[in-house]
C-alpha cells in the first residue's frame, strides 16, 4: 500500500509537470492551428540556457532561472512566431509541422554542437530529501515540483477565465473572425499566446531537469509525452491537458513497477492508439466536428 | 522540353549505371543507402504526396523488412526468399495501420502512425530471444545470383539499382494507373472522390499499405547492406527523416522523394567540411524551404523555371490539382 502511495504521488508530480508541457501545446493549438513537434526541444532548451548562464557567466541558480524564463519567452515565444509559423500558417498544416520536426532537429543539434553531447547535472530548486506521507516516503521535490506545476496551472487558468485578456485570449481561439469584428486585437492575442507557452516550457524544464539529467535528447520522450498527454485528455481543452498529463504522469510509473520497465513506455502509446480510436476528442474535450 | 521529360529516366539510369565506375568503396556504399532510401521515400511519397494520408512510421516498416529479411538469411534461405515475404508481411502490417486512417485524420493519423513507429521499437529492443535485443543481428550474407556473388561493393550496387529500378518502375505504373488517380482523388476531396465512386475506405488501405511495403522493400535491401542491424536505426528520429526527406524533395512528384534522400544522403558526402553542423544547416534549410517552397525542391525549382519561361494561359477550369 505503501508503495503504491509513493508510486502514485512521484506520479502526480511527474505528470503535473508533463502537464504543463501539453497544456502550452493545446493552447498553440487553439490558438493557431500549431502542432508544435519541437515542443519537446522547448522543454529541453530553457534548461540549458540556464546552465549556460550558471556555468559561463557565473550567473547566481535563481537569477539564471529568472533568465532561462524570460529568454525563452522571447525566443520560443516571439522569435519562434514570428520566423517560422507566420510566414507559414497561410501554407496549411503540414508545412508547419515539417518545419517545427527540423527546428526540433536544429535545436538539439546545436546543444549538442555547442554545448555538450553529455548529460549534465542540473540544479534542482528544492532539496530532495524524503519526508512520510502516511508511511510513504517521499521526495520534498516532487511534492513541491506537484505544487508549483498545478499552482502555474491554476494560474493559467485564472487568467485565462478571469481576466479581460484573457477572456479575449479564448475568444480568439474559439472564432478569430467574430473576435475581430468584436474589437478584439487577434494578432495580440496569438502572440500573448505564444509567449504564455515559451513560459510554460521554461517552467516545466527548469522542474523536469533535474530528476534526469540536462541532455540534448531530453526533448524525445518529454515532446512524445507532452503530445499524448494532450491528445489523451483533449486536444481542445486545457484541463485535458492537464487530466492527460497526471493520467500519463501515474500511468508511467505504475506501468514501470507493475508490468515491465522495458516495456514501460509502450503503456501510454497504446492508451493513445485505443484514445484514438475509441474516443478522439480525448478524455475531457469535445467533439470538434469533422468532415468524412 | 517535353522530349526531355521523355528521355529524362533513360538519361538519369544511364547516369545511376556509370556512376559508381571509378569510385571507392565508401562512395558506392554511400550510393547503395540512397537508393535505399529512395525506396523508402518513394512509398512514404505515395501514402504522403500522394494520397494525402501522414505517416510518421516508414522507419519502422523499413525496420520490420529488414528483420524478417535478416532471420530469414541467418536461417539460411537465400535472400530471395526472406525478401518477398518481408514485402508481403510489410503490406499487411500497413494494411492493419491504414485502418486508424479511416477514422482519424491529419494529425491525429500522424500521431497513431508515431505511436505505431515507437511499439515496433520496443519490441525490436526488448524481444532479445528474435530479434537480438539492443545488440542486433549481424552475419547476413549478401546474396549471390546465378553464381554471381554481391559480396563486392560494385556487385552489391547494380544489384540495389535493380531493385530500385523494379520499385520504380511499379510506381510509376501505380500512379499512372487508376489507382494513382484515386490517390490523387482522396488526397484532394475525400467526399467528391466518394461521389464519384471511389472506394475511399479501399484506397485509404492501400495508400498505406503499398507505401509501407516499399518500406518493407528497402528494409530487406538495408539488411544485406549493412550486415548489421539494430532497432536504433528504426526509431521515431528516422520515420521524421524520411518525413523530411519526401517532402523536402517534393511530396506529390515522382523524383520528389529520390531529390529528397540526395539532399539527405549524398548531400553530407560532399559537404564534409561542414562537420557536425550539416544537420543543423540541413534543419534551418528545411524551415526556410518551407516557408518560400511548401511543395519542397522540385516545386521550387518549378517556380524558379515559369519565372523565366513565356508564360502559357490555361483555361481555369482545366487546371488539375488543387481545385479539383
Amino acid at each position: 500500500m505503501t508503495e503504491l502511495l509513493q508510486i502514485l504521488i512521484s506520479g502526480l508530480s511527474a505528470g503535473a509537470i508533463y502537464a504543463l508541457a501539453a497544456v502550452g501545446f493545446t493552447l498553440l493549438w487553439q490558438a493557431s492551428q500549431t502542432i508544435n513537434f519541437a515542443q519537446g526541444e522547448f522543454v529541453m532548451i530553457p534548461a540549458f540556457i540556464a546552465l549556460a548562464l550558471i556555468t559561463k557567466l557565473g550567473f547566481p541558480v535563481w537569477l539564471a532561472f529568472i533568465a532561462a524564463i524570460l529568454l525563452s519567452i522571447v525566443f520560443l515565444g516571439a522569435v519562434f512566431k514570428r520566423l517560422v509559423v507566420e510566414p507559414m500558417i497561410s501554407h496549411g498544416t503540414l508545412p508547419l509541422v515539417i518545419a517545427t520536426i527540423a527546428l526540433g532537429l536544429l535545436l538539439k543539434e546545436a546543444v549538442k554542437e555547442f554545448y555538450s553531447p553529455l548529460g549534465q547535472p542540473f540544479p534542482g530548486l528544492f532539496s530532495h530529501d524524503t519526508i512520510s506521507v502516511f508511511g510513504a516516503a517521499v521526495s520534498f521535490a516532487d511534492i513541491a515540483n506537484f505544487v508549483v506545476a498545478m499552482g502555474v496551472i491554476a494560474g493559467l487558468q485564472w487568467f485565462l477565465n478571469k481576466t479581460r485578456t484573457g477572456r479575449c485570449m479564448q475568444a480568439t481561439a474559439q472564432n478569430p473572425d467574430v473576435a475581430q469584428i468584436l474589437g478584439v486585437d487577434i494578432k495580440r492575442m496569438v502572440l500573448y499566446t505564444f509567449l504564455i507557452n515559451g513560459a510554460l516550457a521554461a517552467i516545466a524544464s527548469i522542474l523536469i531537469t533535474p530528476v534526469y539529467l540536462a541532455k540534448f535528447s531530453n526533448g524525445e520522450v518529454l515532446g512524445l509525452v507532452a503530445f499524448i498527454a494532450a491528445i489523451v485528455g483533449g486536444f481542445n481543452q486545457i484541463k485535458g491537458a492537464l487530466v492527460g498529463g497526471l493520467l500519463i504522469g501515474v500511468i508511467d510509473n505504475l506501468s514501470a513497477v507493475y508490468i515491465s520497465a522495458e516495456y514501460r513506455q509502450a503503456v501510454p502509446m497504446i492508451l493513445l492508439i485505443l484514445i484514438i480510436m475509441v474516443r478522439p476528442q480525448g478524455i475531457m474535450g469535445e467533439s470538434e466536428g469533422r468532415a468524412v | 522540353m517535353k522530349h526531355f521529360a521523355k528521355f529524362f529516366p533513360l538519361i538519369a539510369l544511364a547516369a545511376l549505371v556509370f556512376a559508381p565506375l571509378g569510385q571507392g568503396n565508401y562512395i558506392i556504399y554511400v550510393l547503395c543507402s540512397w537508393l535505399l532510401f529512395s525506396v523508402a521515400a518513394m512509398g512514404l511519397n505515395l501514402t504522403l504526396g500522394y494520397a494525402g494520408q501522414v505517416s510518421l512510421a516508414q522507419a519502422s516498416f523499413m525496420g520490420i523488412g529488414a528483420y524478417i529479411t535478416a532471420l530469414f538469411q541467418l536461417a539460411g534461405y537465400h535472400w530471395i526468399v526472406g525478401a518477398p515475404i518481408a514485402i508481403l508481411s510489410t503490406f499487411m502490417i500497413g494494411l492493419l495501420l491504414g485502418y486508424p486512417a479511416l477514422r482519424v485524420q491529419h494529425h491525429f493519423l500522424a500521431f497513431v502512425t508515431l505511436a505505431f513507429n515507437t511499439l515496433v521499437f520496443l519490441v525490436l529492443r526488448n524481444e532479445e530471444w528474435l530479434t537480438g535485443g539492443s545488440f542486433g543481428l549481424v552475419g547476413m550474407e549478401r546474396p549471390s545470383f546465378f553464381g554471381v556473388s554481391t559480396m563486392k561493393q560494385l556487385p552489391f550496387y547494380y544489384f540495389s539499382l535493380v531493385v530500385f529500378v523494379i520499385a520504380a518502375a511499379k510506381f510509376a505504373w501505380i500512379i499512372n494507373s487508376p489507382w494513382g488517380r484515386a490517390f490523387k482523388a482522396l488526397r484532394e476531396n475525400p467526399i467528391r472522390a466518394q461521389s464519384l465512386g471511389v472506394d475511399t475506405k479501399r484506397i485509404t488501405l492501400l495508400a498505406f499499405a503499398i507505401g509501407s511495403a516499399y518500406g518493407g522493400a528497402a528494409g530487406a535491401l538495408m539488411s544485406p547492406l549493412v550486415q548489421f542491424i539494430e532497432p536504433g536505426s528504426f526509431g521515431l528520429i528516422h520515420s521524421l527523416k524520411l518525413l523530411l526527406m519526401v517532402v523536402v524533395g517534393g511530396a506529390g512528384y515522382f523524383y520528389g522523394p529520390m531529390l529528397g534522400a540526395a539532399v539527405v544522403i549524398l548531400l553530407p558526402e560532399f559537404l564534409r567540411f561542414t562537420e557536425g553542423y550539416y544537420l543543423m544547416i540541413y534543419a534551418a534549410l528545411v524551415i526556410v524551404l518551407m516557408v518560400y517552397s511548401p511543395s519542397g525542391l522540385i516545386g521550387l525549382g518549378s517556380k524558379i523555371a515559369a519565372r523565366f519561361r513565356p508564360q502559357k494561359q490555361t483555361r481555369k477550369d482545366m487546371n488539375q490539382g488543387a481545385q479539383l
